[in-house]
């Protein structure tokens, strides 16, 4: 089963559709309520840094027999260091961002923390791709 | 415990509509950060916070707390509720601290 969502760039009050939708699909299907959380967390950040970061993008989220993978893909700036944005606390946000709550630096490192397995391919100019992988 | 008797020992005010009181109360979590609530929070806590965007409807849902209590006489503005409303988050507001509402929790919880 797939789901596609259209991320708007810059609208934090949608900020978590993409998120809560593919939750309520999960629970539909009657999948482990850890694992839904896990993917759930995991999501959210990355449709806060499509936002952020990306100016937009679009979310893909498959469910097969034995995993769930979510790929969001933006046309932003791209990430000139991967292992410095990898580190916990470490984040370009500006100042209006962190006073909506966001920027601590704990986007990319949540992702990874709550799923089995992360990509990143990105590169200066040529947007980000995230892939999000959880073993069912 | 559940919201209501939550809502009755630390005389919170109920901002929402949704129903609330048979929801149950097994822990707490104060944090501004969203990112760093989103990561920690844990399901059927109290989320005790100052901040009050729109976001905060958001990470309440996806983390299943039971609930959001905002402090220090912080309100939520319209727009909140209505969000909260739509997704079923219940938000609670005290004039008190963080620190008071956490220990209030705490000594009810464990009785």
């Amino acid at each position: 089963m797939r789901k596609h969502y259209t991320i708007s760039g810059e609208d934090f009050s949608a900020a978590g559709e993409a998120s809560s939708d593919f939750k309520a699909v999960l629970k539909k299907l009657g999948i482990d309520p850890t694992v839904i959380r896990r993917i759930s967390i995991a999501m959210y950040e990355a449709e806060i840094n499509t936002i952020i970061h990306g100016g937009g993008g679009e979310c893909d989220a498959e469910i097969s027999g034995k995993s769930i993978c979510v790929t969001f893909r933006d046309n932003g700036p791209g990430i000139p260091d991967v292992n410095l944005a990898m580190q916990e606390g470490w984040s370009t946000a500006g100042e209006h961002i962190r006073e909506l709550g966001f920027g601590a630096g704990m986007g990319l490192p949540n992702m990874k923390k709550y799923t089995d397995d992360m990509t990143i391919d990105t590169a200066p100019g040529q947007g980000t791709t995230i892939t999000l992988i959880i073993n069912l | 415990m559940k919201i209501s008797e939550l809502v009755k020992k630390l005389d919170l005010t109920v901002l929402t509509d949704s129903e609330y009181s048979d929801r149950g109360i097994s822990g707490c979590y104060i944090g501004d950060l969203l990112s760093w609530v989103m990561g920690r929070a844990q399901s059927g806590d109290v989320w005790i916070t100052i901040m009050n965007n729109i976001n905060i409807v958001a990470v309440a849902a996806l983390t299943d707390c039971a609930c959001i209590l905002l402090c220090e006489g912080v309100s939520a503005p319209e727009n909140i509720v209505n969000k909260a409303d739509e997704e079923g988050i219940i938000i609670l507001q005290s004039e008190k601290t963080a620190y008071q509402l956490a220990c209030e929790l705490s000594a009810e919880i464990q009785k």
